[in-house]
């Protein structure tokens, strides 16, 4: 996989420097990879980062259900992000706390305590395509962006909230991805998702995603404080809210076992 | 308030945080649990056919040095509308955790979870059953203890010191789910001269190698699982607990590929009258996004077995255990599971049904369904043949 990423990287280099001389050469599934490479990087160096959820799910009929979950992560090298997520609300799951180890190819390594039996439970990480805590949000939507989880296809480009955007479609690379194909509007300045539609396991719409209200953070990484899911087939919806980022606070990989998952508050 | 005690608060004032910098929160649950029992009772004393029962949680949570230190504080009280015994409390937790940066000590009563399977917990030693809570063992009484925790690249590394001992809770006799004759807490007796004030002790190493999650571990000390003797005082028959010492090493393991978990307990129980070895291990599988819809399907099936056999005075030694457990992932988090035990040896068999779903934000509801058959006085299930019953449980959380 360093491989790979590095074969990417010279891609992206060679691509930066020769650019406007075989731009007509490249093919869509080129210029797709080359932008989620380049995403990827402009975003790389947050090191460890921290943050409040807070979720209001929705259903058909307008009734308002409230999630409330804190977040630590870490940045890895050559391989996907560590996390730890523990749950406020609602209060039948209080101090119910989830890590995980997310790798860029193969199943994830997932653990869960539960603190009424104070027992950590390894859980199988194939459940990408279900739901988080009954949201809107599958594990998958919510978990870090690797280049090597897609294949791409150039589609165009298109003007956005965010200006100038590409829309690439984006074909995931595990079989047990709940969806066929996403398509994500990212703005030509810097990378940012504005959009992303997803597509079922059939090709119909399911959900479209829409991220608001966009911060910098430490000069150069952008995060949204308000992502809006809505579920075109079930009418539902879901807000994912975050509050309070802190961004290079000095976490490391002993802020992420077993022991810091049974005390994580 | 003499200058002895004067002293003494001054310094207590001292160790403890001031009020800037302390993080203090409260939650908790109080529950209100419904037995309905659908035959007629086996024992004297035990002619009713519902229950009703209230207890009470309370979480007191504080935390200073930027999270280093923290204090939590979990009382427990149960009251129960028929057996004395049953009403009960309990200190769940009070202790206090300071955190380094590879190590964690942690000192005072605490609960400490060991192991992988679902139906039997054959490994999970350190605290004391809270076996009038429930008959299924889950749950279990604070254990006094200094816990240090080493974080190493070759995995955790857990010393304890568990300074006394938690006698178990029996139902009285005017509780179901007991045993025929009942047990007289007020006449155990122990092994070792030091009584309940053995200090006990126990090391185990944790880890997970890839797809492998496994532990194993020596315990030293008084043996949770008393035996129960038989006494006779002024023509009453009793059981009377005898605590005796043990060393056991247990092993546990779970290999999670794909939608498979599989598991494995073991355990070699060396005590002075009896050295056996006992298994518990299977599988779970789930079917994940059943029918297009976003709902999973799992199913277990797991194993028991006891080296001593029809000996053996553990409920499962020979038995054998299907699940099934339905988790629909919608807002109000509805699960339900099913779950069926044989016994091959005497067999008898039970099944337990279990549904909840919160609703609002701060409630849930549980509905539970326990059902025994049992032919064979020898076997330990016979004493419960006939408490069946329904259980509606209401928890309301702060």
């Amino acid at each position: 996989m360093t491989l790979l990423k590095k074969s990417l990287n010279s891609i992206l280099v060679l691509g930066l420097i020769t650019a406007p001389l075989i731009a007509s050469a490249e093919t869509p599934e080129e210029k797709g990879t080359r932008i989620a490479v380049e995403a990827k990087a402009s975003d790389k160096g947050w090191q460890d980062m921290q943050a409040s959820m807070n979720m209001i799910l929705r259903n058909k009929q307008g009734q308002e259900s409230v999630r409330d979950i804190r977040l630590k992560s870490l940045e890895m090298e050559n391989d996907g992000d560590k996390s730890l997520s523990v749950f406020d609300k609602p209060r039948d799951v209080k101090g119910t706390a989830f890590l995980s180890f997310s790798h860029a190819i193969g199943a994830d390594d997932q653990w869960l305590y539960l603190p009424k039996l104070k027992r950590v439970k390894r859980i199988a990480s194939r459940n990408k395509s279900g739901p988080f805590m009954g949201s809107e949000f599958s594990y998958e939507d919510l978990s870090s962006f690797e280049v090597e989880k897609y294949t791409y296809n150039f589609l165009r480009d298109e003007a956005c909230e965010g200006g100038t955007c590409y829309v690439v479609e984006q074909f995931p690379v595990d079989k047990n991805s709940g969806y066929t194909r996403r398509i994500a509007w990212l703005d030509q300045a810097e990378y940012r998702p504005w959009k992303i539609e997803f597509f079922d396991r059939k090709n119909s719409l399911l959900k479209t995603l829409t991220y608001h209200e966009y911060n910098e953070y430490e000069g150069k990484h952008w995060r949204p404080n308000l992502m809006k899911m809505v579920n075109h087939q079930s009418g539902k919806s879901t807000d994912l809210t975050y509050s309070d980022y802190l961004f290079k606070a000095g976490l490391d990989d002993n802020d992420f076992n077993k022991n810091t998952l049974k005390r994580a508050r | 308030m003499n200058s002895k005690r004067l002293l003494l608060t001054a310094g207590l004032l001292t160790a403890l945080p001031t009020q800037a910098e302390t993080f203090y929160e409260m939650s908790g649950k109080v529950s209100a649990e419904a037995r309905y029992f659908s035959q007629d009772a086996q024992f004297q004393h035990q002619d009713y056919s519902s229950n009703l029962s209230f207890s009470v949680e309370p979480e007191f949570y504080w935390e200073w040095n930027d999270g280093i230190d923290s204090l939590t504080f979990t009382p427990y009280l149960r009251v129960d509308g028929n057996d004395n015994e049953r009403t009960h409390g309990d200190i769940r937790e009070l202790s206090w955790i300071h955190i380094g940066e590879d190590w964690e000590l942690r000192i005072g009563l605490r609960k400490v979870f060991w192991g992988v399977t679902e139906f039997q917990h054959l490994v999970d030693v350190i605290n004391q059953t809270d076996s009038v809570e429930d008959f299924d063992g889950e749950d279990k009484l604070g254990q006094q203890m200094i816990n240090l925790s080493l974080v190493r690249d070759w995995g955790i590394v857990d010393l304890y010191l568990l300074p006394g001992f938690r006698e178990r809770t029996f139902s009285g006799e005017d509780g179901r789910l007991r045993s025929g004759l009942v047990v007289n807490r007020g006449q155990a007796s122990y092994e070792s001269s030091a009584g309940e004030h053995h200090l006990d002790t126990a090391i185990r190493w944790s880890h997970t190698l890839g797809d492998f999650d496994l532990g194993a571990y020596w315990f030293h000390g008084t043996n949770r699982d008393p035996k129960l003797l038989l006494k006779n005082s002024n023509g009453n028959t009793y059981l009377a607990p005898y605590y005796e010492q043990m060393d056991q090493i247990g092993f546990d393991l779970q290999a999670t590929i794909d939608s498979w978990l599989w598991k494995l307990e073991t355990i070699n129980r060396d005590t002075n009258s009896e050295n056996y070895w006992a298994a518990q291990g299977g599988f779970e599988y789930t079917f994940y996004g059943i029918q297009e819809s976003v709902a999973d399907l799992g199913v277990l099936m797991e194993y028991g077995w006891d080296e001593r056999g029809e000996d053996a005075d553990a409920a499962v030694q020979n038995d054998l255990f299907l699940g099934a457990r339905l988790t629909l992932n919608d807002a109000s988090s509805t699960e339900m599971l099913a779950g069926l035990s044989h016994d091959i040896d005497y067999h008898s068999d039970s099944l337990i049904i279990e549904a909840s779903r919160r609703y609002g934000d701060n409630w849930k509801l549980s509905l539970d369904g326990r059902f025994f058959s049992s032919n064979d006085p020898m076997d330990l299930s016979y004493s419960i043949k006939q408490d069946d019953h329904l259980q509606l449980t209401v928890e309301r959380y702060f």
